[in-house]
């Protein structure tokens, strides 16, 4: 199997991320922010015991285009112009080459904000002095209808309800967020630490009114990402090209770790509300969904985010009534936005957790009552999509019970519970699914581009905008290049992610970069080969010696995505074929609660997908048990406490995220049902761990301790809460 | 800021003892220190006494009749002293919970004293042991018992010229010794409740961490344990929780589960496992 | 700020460098002398990433002044022999990679001290690195592969 390429760079501490770089002559650079959740910025002071004259100050009326970080809605200001919406919304920038005397800066600056009543529970509906947007602060209302609920449900024999609740959840990538903007003659080049090097350039093109030939976006090796280097990287980037054309010189801006965590997106939290009917052995005949997500105070990527949410929120059963109803609305939190999963964990956490109060409801085993209603060929989800893609998803189940001796642990854990004093032990399933790559007409509009090149070495290069975070994306090119052409794998390289030299591959997020991009790398290798003047056949030697004999010629094979035939999707309805592929799985938790201080252990975790094809066995494994650490703890320990709409608990000490001693050996396996359209037949992986966890886990300490719990994270306070 | 660095422990205590008020910072391990120290500017201001390279402060030593730990012994020395683990094993289990090896290695016990957390580790297991704090100046020395030593929070019995130069635990047989750590996680966070319970002939000693402004021991959870009281479940040990410490909602926790976990974590490993014994 | 000249052992390499007294180790090794291996990942000792050995011990350079390590012996990441780390990649240990070097220096010091394993567990040991994407298992096989045979297991 193919080692991760950079993965030597990366263990001797040679690799560079951004603030690794050399750079020369440069000067730090540092934000303002405001104090406050909502109000009017009355006046700017700044501080005697600083000399000014030497430092650059950027406000927002050194734009040299519209003040707005482009993205969906043209809602956000780079910087805050009068009005602030949210805590540490920024409001200046300043530049000095010592980072001391620029920290010290920034706190002699205050920003002076008349109050406004801010909107800070999105549960709550809004005061009409709270309304900030349209008539009820709702930013997107979406629906899904299939059949008819309300008589679905008034004629089903049981109907169970519930409602969920999920909180934000910091990305806690390692390396925070960090950008260098400098000049090369007229050029503004940006190098840094980011998802979508074509997100930052679209928003540089706009804030800074200056055209793509003037711009360049390179992305340093980043140190994850999980969807907070999606849309967030665009705002650092202005911000450094901003001081950087002011200073006449490079800036250099590293968030440190409080700032990360205080300033940039979280996972929205989310109250999700289920009824459901059901026959009494726990056939689904009815399920009516309503997602309620928190926004944050501008809408960055809320309405995908929730539309993806909406689409999985029935899970992965069939019935043929449902009805969702997504709304997300406006707060004056710090903007809520990409994280691995992207509104499908929430919804998922509330279905999964869902099925097993209608299995204890209906006296049901919750293993059985997924076992019946688990979509089958031939039967549609929620948009009416109908699944045939011969994947076995009760065999998904099987697997994980096996792995996991489902019914001898059980055994085991009761007469463990009935003697210990001061332990429960139990286990928990959830099933579940995640569509991979954009929804439904998403890929089309991104129209993404790649290219295989021939170079004069007699290596041929992938061009791509998609990024390599740590989820193996040098790797799995690599191996797909090679194996499409028969070259070795250090005959193929991976090119470094540079607007000026790679073609806009779209983002890397959502899933999609084995199995959509992955997919373009393959037929930009046949369209290399076709230019090459060789058969389809052709690989090796043959590939070698056209390569060689072209060199001179730079021959260059492209690919544009394209759409497969039975793929339709009808976004005015919400009908339709929501994704091209879902990966299925089926998850095991087993945990150990202590009485005494409500704490849960995960004892043993087992994770059974169903992904088309693995690619390279290492890393998706690594991805996996990566989700599911992080899913660990979503669920039982990561808590964003919140004072005034600001995170108080921006610190790792107070921010818990799992150690190695706080999560089992997270045992993998997979199930294979290769998708036609995707690279080697893989589909999407990346997001798929994140959503299993946090219900499995709460419906093992369900089991274990028989409380209700329905709120993630399930720290010790909230389960001791519910041991009276 | 400005750093001294005395060559011998006599010139440090001369330092300590020539510092202007509000005095000059002792600093060993750097361990609580150091913690997001590029924000720390008014302390960068201060005047810093580097202990790190002095030869003569005292090492961890056993004598006749008790362990003493030196000012810059480590809690990985402790953690490796095969005799502390068998003698006084609560210091090891406390030193396993301060932080991983990256701090074990550096935090030093005479820090954790000083430091004055109410949420320490090395604290409650060194007070549960009648730990006496050693203090030097260029006056001479003076010894304060560790569970006299904290006046209210971050308040201490040390004077700016003192220096703790070691710790002294009396060697005794204990009938009855825990430490448990209720934190977020199961590895290196800050304690919610931390308590440390002993038995010894000296009689019984029970500490509470992050129940109060100081690491204190609870005289009323002691005199039920004296008494040999019926405690019939944990809800009986609320209304002396109360009286003994004072748990407040913060980042970390509340008052209300704070009181709860310590009922539940005394009665079932202390009141319960010594009934009738 | 008056600077300090320390003179200490870097990887084995005797080494002055002129800091002032503020400075944290994780900034001289850095910013000073372009020993980019450690990262800062919270700056309170907490994730491990800025993870060198002082004195032979792991401990967290942002939380040691930089006055602290004269005459004494340093090592970085940058040290480290790249064949002895191919377990550690062939495991999956490293993804983002900016734990990694934090990683690979407390796991080198398990691998160079095997007697701790009499009393402690790898994921004890590990968890003063934070890693985000492996979820752990990767990086503590990769150790047990790199162990020596039978040393020090309980």
């Amino acid at each position: 199997m193919l080692q991760r390429r950079e993965g030597l760079a990366k263990l001797t501490g040679r690799e560079r991320y951004v603030d690794d770089l050399p750079l020369d002559g440069f000067f730090w650079g540092m934000t303002v922010r405001s104090p406050a959740p909502r109000g009017r910025v009355t006046a700017i002071r700044f501080g005697r015991d600083v000399d000014w004259s030497q430092f650059i100050v950027v406000d927002h009326r050194d734009l040299p285009g519209p003040n707005v970080v482009h993205l969906i809605e043209q809602d956000q200001p780079v910087l805050a112009a009068g009005v602030v919406r949210h805590v540490h919304e920024p409001v200046l920038l300043l530049a000095h080459p010592d980072r001391d005397e620029l920290r010290r800066a920034v706190q002699a600056v205050e920003v002076v904000v008349a109050p406004e009543p801010p909107a800070l529970d999105f549960r709550e509906p809004p005061r009409p002095d709270q309304i900030q947007y349209g008539a009820d602060n709702v930013l997107k209302h979406l629906k899904i209808e299939k059949g008819d609920v309300e008589r679905a449900l008034a004629d089903a024999p049981v109907v169970v309800e519930g409602v969920y609740e999920t909180g934000a959840q910091e990305h806690v990538y390692l390396e925070p967020q960090g950008m260098i903007a400098s000049l090369e003659g007229d050029t503004v080049v940006i190098r840094g630490s980011m998802q979508c090097p074509y997100y930052v350039l679209a928003a540089l093109t706009h804030a800074l009114a200056r055209d793509e030939s003037r711009l360049r976006v390179i992305q340093a090796p980043t140190g994850g990402g999980f969807g907070g280097k999606e849309e967030f990287p665009s705002h650092l980037a202005i911000h450094a090209a901003l001081l950087a054309l002011k200073a006449r010189r490079p800036v250099k801006m590293i968030y440190d770790r409080g700032e990360d965590m205080a300033a940039t997106t979280k996972r929205h939290p989310a109250r999700v509300r289920h009824r459901t009917g059901l026959t009494k052995d726990g056939r689904l005949l009815a399920q009516d969904i309503e997602v309620l997500m928190d926004g944050g105070a501008y809408v960055t990527l809320s309405p995908v985010v929730l539309s993806r949410g909406i689409i999985h929120a029935a899970g992965p059963y069939a019935c043929e009534h449902v009805r969702i109803d997504g709304r997300a609305v406006f707060t004056n939190a710090v903007p809520f936005g990409a994280f691995r999963g992207f509104g499908a964990p929430q919804t998922l956490f509330a279905c999964e957790r869902h099925m097993d109060v209608i299995a204890r409801t209906l006296g049901v085993d919750p293993v059985e009552l997924r076992r019946i209603n688990l979509i089958r060929d031939g039967q549609s989800t929620a948009t009416g999509q109908v699944i045939t893609d011969g994947a076995d998803r009760v065999a998904v189940v099987e697997r994980a019970l096996e792995l996991s001796d489902w019914r001898g642990k059980r055994r085991a854990h009761a007469a463990h519970n009935a003697t210990h004093p001061t332990t429960r032990r139990g286990m928990g399933l959830a099933t579940f699914y995640h569509g991979g790559g954009f929804t439904g007409g998403g890929e089309v509009y991104l129209k993404s581009r790649l290219q295989v090149a021939g170079l004069e070495d007699g290596r041929v290069e992938v061009r791509s905008a998609n990024i390599e975070m740590g989820q193996g994306a040098i790797t799995v090119f690599t191996q797909i290049a090679a194996d499409r052409l028969g070259l070795a794998p250090e005959e193929v390289v991976i090119a470094e992610a540079d607007t000026a030299r790679v073609p806009n591959s779209g983002p890397t997020v959502a899933s999609r970069t084995t199995m959509v991009v992955g997919r373009l790398v393959e037929r930009a290798c046949d369209d290399l080969r076709r230019r090459l003047g060789l058969p389809e056949s052709a690989r090796g030697d043959a590939v070698r010696a056209a390569l060689r004999a072209s060199r001179r010629r730079g021959v260059v094979g492209e690919a544009v995505y394209e759409k497969p035939p039975a793929i339709n999707w009808n976004d005015t309805t919400y009908r339709g074929d929501a994704y091209g592929a879902f990966a299925w799985a089926a998850y095991v938790a087993e945990v150990e609660v202590d009485l005494r201080t409500g704490a849960v252990r995960v004892t043993d975790f087992v994770a059974v997908q169903e992904i088309g094809k693995v690619i390279n066995e290492t890393l998706a494994r690594g991805q996996v048990q990566g989700g599911v650490a992080q899913g660990i703890g979503w669920a039982l320990m990561e808590e964003c406490k919140w004072k005034d709409g600001a995170m108080t608990n921006n610190q790792l000490t107070n921010y818990i995220i799992p150690t190695s001693d706080d999560v089992p050996s997270i045992r993998v396996a997979f199930l294979e049902a290769p998708y036609a359209h995707g690279a080697q037949g893989a589909k999407g992986l990346g997001e798929l761990p994140i959503d299993g966890p946090a219900p499995a886990i709460l419906n093992a300490v369900a089991e274990a301790t028989g409380t209700d719990p329905r709120e993630i994270p399930l720290t010790p306070e909230r389960l001791m809460a519910l041991f009276d | 800021m400005s750093v001294l660095l005395p060559g011998t422990r006599r010139e440090a205590l001369q330092m300590l003892a020539a510092a202007p008020p509000p005095g000059a910072v002792p600093i060993a391990g750097g361990t609580d220190l150091l913690v997001h120290w590029p924000q720390r500017f008014a302390e960068h201001d201060r005047t810093y006494v580097d202990l790190s390279a002095l030869a003569d402060l005292p090492p961890l030593e056993w004598t006749a009749d008790a362990l003493v730990l030196g000012a810059l012994t480590t809690y990985w020395d402790v953690i490796r002293d095969a005799r502390a683990a068998r003698e006084l094993p609560l210091l090891a289990h406390a030193a396993r919970q301060v932080g991983a090896i990256q701090i074990q290695a550096r935090g030093t016990w005479a820090g954790n004293i000083v430091n004055a957390s109410p949420a320490a580790d090395g604290v409650p297991v060194l007070m549960a042991y009648d730990a006496v704090v050693v203090l030097e100046s260029v006056a001479g020395r003076e010894e304060i018992p560790l569970d006299r030593f904290y006046r209210g929070y971050k308040q201490l019995e040390r004077r700016p010229d003192q220096l703790v130069v070691a710790i002294r635990i009396p060697r005794r047989p204990y009938a009855f010794q825990r430490f448990v750590k209720v934190g977020a996680r199961r590895a290196q966070a800050i304690a919610k409740v931390g308590l440390a319970v002993t038995h010894s002939a000296g009689g019984w000693r029970v500490v509470a961490a992050s129940m109060a402004p100081t690491i204190r021991r609870c005289p009323g959870i002691e005199r039920l344990l004296e008494e040999g009281a019926a405690i019939r479940s944990p809800a009986d040990l609320l209304p002396v929780i109360a009286r003994d410490v004072a748990p407040i909602d913060d980042v970390r926790s509340t008052a209300q589960y704070r009181a709860r976990a310590m009922a539940r974590v005394l009665f079932h490993d202390v009141f319960r496992r010594t009934d009738g014994g | 700020m008056p600077a300090l000249a320390v003179s200490f052992t870097l990887n084995g390499a005797a080494t002055t460098v002129s800091a002032p007294a503020a400075e944290r180790l994780l900034d001289t090794l850095r910013y000073r002398l372009g020993l980019t291996g450690a990262k800062e990942g919270c700056g309170e000792g907490e994730c491990g990433a800025c993870t060198v050995w002082l004195d032979g011990l792991p401990v967290n350079s942002c939380l040691v002044p930089t006055y602290q390590v004269r005459n004494r012996r340093v090592d970085t990441v940058e040290a480290a022999d790249a064949a002895a780390l191919e377990p550690l990649l062939r495991a999956g240990a490293t993804q983002c990679g900016a734990c990694t070097p934090g990683v690979v220096m407390t796991a080198r010091w398990i691998v160079n001290h095997p007697e701790v394993l009499a009393t402690h567990t790898v994921r004890e040991l590990m968890a003063g690195n934070l890693c985000r994407c492996t979820g752990y298992d990767g990086i503590i096989e990769g150790i047990e592969a790199a162990m020596p045979a039978q040393a020090g297991r309980p």
